[in-house]
């Protein structure tokens, strides 16, 4: 077989990239342009597509890519957690272990205002680029929340007064200390995963299995 | 001037409405010729009497109240209305009962490609006929209904929804935690269901079959060596394995962990898949428990078939005859 066993892969850019390339890379993969070009989204030849990694579940549910890999956080968000309506059908098969973060809640130092809201008003306004994972768990630990959805620098929220506390991804805490923000709850470890199409995974399944084999054993080796 | 529909519903013009003909002209040739006679019922049902389907994904979701302040459900799927309709119609009927349809359900699913709010069913209910050969019968109608529309490189997943159920009975998982389970095999996330398997803190052995055995699909060869706690609960799989003619075992993919988002299957399932469509085209299964909660208890099996997805698939599978590069990539991989 082909080292990619003729399947196709959606590949995140941005923090998951590198880590990715190099499983692709251990999957015997010619990675060379793909770490080279970074203008480029589409490589034929060793069949992998780039995209941002919240695209890398439309690509996969749709078939455009019969293997995907993305943070928990974009499952968590998109496939949620009931197989309702909205959620997207792809098999989550592994736990890659790398891009590792937590999903946290975090308000300003301090006195907690958003304890304070929620004692006085009866609500907390938060701000996040994941409303759906913020809905769950305010619904989840019984607190009413009006979630404020924002598409990008979450830490200004409540900063400027938009919201007294925002749901975000962390890695290191770096951007929550520089903006005076505190962790008051940790709410999900998220990691890398590995997603299939539920067609693919049916019809490629020798090629799928085969991958997933060798993936476990690079993971049993300690490579990841 | 444009006037809106709404979201995850289309109007049909007469190029693609010639073609959809096409397609259900020769589905209902096939059924017609194996003894299917058509039944048409209405698209409104009372609400009380459409629960007793125990659709559980698949409920309805668009309501409206009658002149009376009676709830009626636009319905969500065609086998409860045939359920109801042997249970009223045929009280009395000398079984087997073989009815087909071609009717519109509405479901509320975000729209996408092949995926509509209002969605055109295609399907077959063989009531009365109990596994294997009731099943064996069902997935020859379908093989042959597909092949009459031109579609080529489909093949058919075979399951059972008893099996993991039976599965966790036979390795002693505490009933609270079976529906959990469950639940997240239904969501296809297989990492949270090691999870959760690992975290019941059962042996070695059991745990690793809860994990491993939703993961086996090929030929019916995968059948063969199974741990004795599993043999048990595919015999019934094996029967239609070994009953099917060779038109049907040559398209079978049999597969451990397939699971359907309706809730009254109890036995064999299966589902649709082309290399050409990203989701399946279509599937059934056998529901022997859901004509009994109309008052006339019998094994039943049946199947439906979303012509707008096969619609898709077909002309997928026109255009992969000049074939690009990822597509052939696919067709290699397709037939072992």
């Amino acid at each position: 077989m082909s080292p990619s066993n003729g399947l196709t892969f959606a590949v995140p850019r941005g923090a998951l990239f590198a880590d990715t390339v190099d499983l692709l890379e251990h999957l015997g993969l010619d990675t060379a342009e793909l770490r080279s070009n970074d203008r480029k989204l589409l490589f034929e030849d060793i069949g992998v597509i780039t995209m941002r990694p919240s695209d890398v579940p439309t690509y996969v549910e749709a078939g455009a890519a019969d293997l995907g890999i993305t943070g928990k956080d974009v499952l968590l968000e998109q496939s949620g957690y009931a197989r309702d309506e909205g959620a997207r059908q792809v098999y989550e098969l592994l736990d890659l272990g790398y891009g590792r973060c937590t999903m946290v809640l975090a308000t300003a130092a301090g006195p907690d205002p958003a304890a304070e809201a929620l004692r006085r008003l009866g609500v907390m306004r938060v701000a996040t680029k994941y409303p759906r994972i913020a809905a769950h768990h305010f619904e989840a630990t019984g607190r009413q929340a009006e979630i404020v959805e924002v598409k990008g620098s979450v830490e200004l929220a409540p900063l400027a007064g938009l919201a007294e506390a925002i749901v975000d991804l962390t890695a290191t805490g770096t951007t929550l200390r520089e903006n005076n923000l505190v962790i008051r709850e940790e709410m999900e470890v998220c990691t890398a995963r590995l997603v299939a199409n539920p067609v693919a995974h049916k019809l490629k399944a020798a090629a799928i299995d085969d991958l997933l084999a060798r993936l476990r054993a690079r993971e049993a080796a300690g490579a990841a | 001037m444009i006037h809106p529909i709404p979201s995850g519903t289309r109007d049909v013009l007469p190029d693609e409405t010639r073609e959809l003909r096409r397609i259900t002209d020769a589905l209902r040739t096939v059924f017609e010729r194996d003894g299917y006679g058509e039944v048409v019922t209405p698209a409104l049902e009372y609400e009380s009497e459409f629960a007793r389907g125990g659709l559980r994904d698949a409920r309805p979701a668009y309501r409206v109240f009658d002149e009376n302040g009676a709830v009626l459900v636009l319905r969500s799927d065609m086998t409860v209305p045939i359920a109801r309709v042997v249970a009223t119609r045929y009280p009395n009927a000398e079984p087997p009962l073989r009815l087909c349809y071609f009717a519109h359900c509405y479901r509320a699913v975000r729209p996408q490609r092949g995926q509509q709010r209002e969605l055109l069913q295609a399907g077959i209910e063989l009531v009365g006929s109990p596994g294997p050969q009731g099943t064996v019968e069902a997935l020859t109608v379908l093989v042959d209904a597909l092949d009459a529309t031109g579609l080529a490189d489909y093949r058919i997943g075979l399951g059972d929804a008893s099996l993991y159920p039976a599965l966790m009975e036979a390795l002693g998982v505490a009933l609270t935690v079976r529906e959990e389970l469950l639940h997240t095999l239904g969501r296809r996330d297989l990492v949270a269901l090691e999870e959760q398997v690992v975290a019941l803190g059962l042996d070695e052995r059991s745990a690793d079959l809860l994990v491993r055995v939703p993961q086996i699909r090929g030929g019916p060869e995968v059948l063969d060596d199974l741990d004795d706690a599993v043999a048990e609960a595919v015999t019934g799989l094996r029967g239609v394995a070994e009953q099917v003619p060779p038109t049907v075992a040559r398209r079978l993919i049999v597969d451990l962990g397939l699971v359907r988002d309706i809730g009254y299957y109890t036995g064999a399932i299966f589902e649709v898949y082309d290399p050409a469509l990203g989701t399946p085209i279509g599937g059934g299964g056998r529901y022997d428990d859901l004509l009994g909660r109309f008052g006339r208890a019998l094994p039943a099996v049946g199947f439906a078939l979303g012509v707008d997805r096969l619609h898709i698939a077909l002309a997928g599978e026109e255009r992969g005859a000049t074939s690009s590069r990822l597509d052939e990539r696919a067709a290699a991989g397709l037939l072992r």
